[in-house]
């Protein structure tokens, strides 16, 4: 089964060919040496005369790394990210040694003061190069929001058109309103999972899911709902609290010949809301169901994990806990509303 | 009432809603082939325990079912006397169609049409009852793992033992002994299936005897005697029996110890 790559796109060494990333390392160097100048003299002019003496020192080192790594960059972004990195400040030392050696007494810094202010320099820039491009890769998220959005399981889907084939003849309006929410919970899927929705159209969608779920299992399925603290005007990500019903569903009613409880709880605590999704925990029976299954289950659970945090960063959690024979997940997000 | 012509079908699927769509379709085939409901089961359990009585001829199974799936149910009921013929019946299991593609056994997808319905039925009247041999192999090709019960079958009935509360099992001649802390049942399958199916959950410590690692507690000395040769005894937790280890088992047996003390 192909699996959803979690992390498309893991550091790596940005690319010095590119002008951009060129541009940003020389003034970041630059504007660092400045900085240094200007906390170094207190009059203007003064710091004006260290800054351009400086330059004597900074840029040798700073064109000759830009040039190698315009050269090695291929090689380079090849590498594992620290290692690339290590390779850097390496060259960068080396460099600054080799200037240091080079002007002699002309030099007005010792070896180990230059060396020091080169590799903080450079340890700088490229922590700067990597949030920029962490912060500004738009596309690379989108592709990933896309890949990562929810999918339904097609067992699912076929036992719901099942069921309403089954429900034709002798409640046809019951298989209407179910051809209905098979409808919206498919629109919803297709949609655009980008932008983030309200939790009451969320909490609509996934009242209509399990209402499909109830007519498949009837008395097997007996959900709790408990949604009256739930801020409706949040906003959150697109298909979320759906899989997490999907999966209660399936690892906790399905498997059990008896009833599966399965509880909904919505709030808000302060500026957070509150998702919770309890299920009966069945024991792993030994059926064709196993490993498979369960990471299944993992996959869904870390995709839901993963569209949250690039919605919220590290402002959201996703938690599980099995204990007491109840399977819990907790989702924790700031409260955002659309006014904010 | 009935004609004899009827076939006798045994609906077994976990919901409601397919139940009533597959007898809808059975009554909407009539003029093609008639049939009737011989009975149902909402489960694996219930399939297990409902089916022999009923007379069914026909079996549409559903492969994923609670307690016990479809493919589990029809390796046990496969060794009825009168076994009923399967049509299996999945929504949407690829390593289970291609098993029963591999196996020549008879699936419908769901939503099931009528005409493969009464095509299937046909079928199946004519070939009659399923080969074990091609359930279990399609059980071992669909990855349904191992059983979770041995079944003991009676003429018209098959007493279900779980495989979580055998404690040992043991050849002698045609039959295997299994013993559970509440008794024994005799079951006629061959050892050393059972020791592949089951390999690890059973540990074999005699030639002809199986025992369930989890429930070894330790071991006991036998000095040797005029008619016995000194050797070890396994002991086992919740019956006072106990089992003698061979020579040639006793090294891979003495070292499944630590790891089930706690």
């Amino acid at each position: 089964m192909p699996s959803i790559r979690q992390n498309p796109h893991p550091d790596v060494l940005p690319d010095f060919r590119n002008l951009g990333v060129v541009a940003r390392a020389l003034v970041a160097v630059n504007l660092l040496g400045l900085g240094a100048a200007l906390v170094k003299e207190a009059d203007w002019l003064g710091a004006a005369d260290v800054f351009v003496r400086s330059t004597v020192l900074i840029e040798p080192p700073l064109l000759g790394t830009l040039a190698t790594l315009y050269v090695a960059s291929p090689l380079l972004r090849r590498l594992p990210y620290w290692l690339a990195c290590i390779v850097v400040v390496a060259l960068v030392l080396a460099l600054a040694a080799a200037t240091r050696a080079g002007l002699g007494q002309f030099a007005d810094v010792s070896l180990a003061r230059m060396l020091v202010l080169a590799a903080a320099s450079t340890v700088i820039v490229l922590a700067y190069l990597a949030l920029h491009r962490r912060a500004y890769s738009p596309a690379l998220a989108e592709a990933r929001l896309q890949a990562l959005q929810a999918r339904i399981r097609p067992h699912f889907l076929f036992n719901s058109l099942n069921a309403v084939l089954g429900l034709i003849r002798s409640d046809p309006r019951r298989a209407e309103r179910t051809l209905e929410d098979l409808a919206d919970l498919f629109r919803a899927l297709v949609s655009d999972g980008r932008s983030l929705v309200r939790l009451a159209d969320e909490i609509a969608l996934v009242e209509r899911y399990a209402a499909i779920e109830q007519l498949r299992l009837g008395s097997r399925l007996r959900m709790a709902w408990d949604l009256d603290q739930a801020p409706m005007d949040a906003l959150l990500p697109p298909l979320v609290l759906q899989p997490l019903l999907e999966n209660a569903v399936y690892h906790g009613v399905e498997p059990g010949t008896g009833i599966g409880d399965v509880l909904v709880r919505i709030e808000r605590a302060g500026d957070r809301v509150r998702v919770l999704v309890e299920n009966p925990l069945r024991p792993d029976s030994g059926e064709n169901k196993k490993a498979s299954v369960r990471a299944g289950n993992h996959m869904a659970l870390d995709n839901i994990r993963e569209r949250l945090m690039l919605f919220f960063d590290a402002e959201a959690k996703l938690v599980t806990r099995a204990a007491d024979g109840r399977y819990r997940v907790e989702i924790d997000i700031p409260y955002r509303t659309g006014r904010a | 009432m009935n004609a004899p012509a009827e076939l006798r079908v045994f609906i077994a699927d976990d919901e409601a809603p397919a139940r009533a769509r597959l007898k809808e379709l059975l009554a909407d085939v009539r003029a093609e082939i008639a049939t009737r409901v011989a009975g149902e089961a909402a489960n694996g359990l219930e399939t297990i325990d409902r089916l022999p009585g009923s007379g069914a001829q026909v079996l549409l199974l559903d492969i994923q079912m609670p307690g016990m799936g479809g493919i589990e149910v029809a390796r046990h009921l496969a060794r009825l006397e009168r076994a009923p013929a399967i049509v299996f019946v999945t929504a949407h299991d690829r390593h289970a169609v291609e098993a029963f593609e591999l196996n020549a056994l008879d699936y419908l997808m769901k939503p099931v049409r009528a005409g493969r319905l009464a095509a299937a039925l046909k079928k199946a009247q004519a070939a009659g009852p399923v080969a074990r041999e091609r359930v279990e192999s399609a059980g071992k090709l669909a990855n349904a793992g191992a059983r979770e019960f041995f079944s003991v079958t009676e003429r018209h009935r098959i007493a279900l033992v779980p495989v979580a509360e055998v404690l040992y099992l043991k050849a002698e001649l045609k039959y295997v002994t299994l013993r559970t802390r509440a008794g024994e049942h005799l079951i006629e399958e061959p050892l050393v299936n059972i020791e592949k199916e089951f390999a690890d959950r059973f540990i074999r410590v005699h030639r002809n005897c199986l025992v369930a690692r989890a429930a070894i507690r330790g071991f006991e000395r036998i000095a040797g005697s005029a008619d016995e040769e000194p050797h070890w005894n396994v002991v086992l937790d919740g019956i006072a029996e106990r089992l003698p280890v061979s020579r040639r088992q006793w090294p891979a047996v003495k070292s499944v110890l630590p790891e089930a003390r706690p």
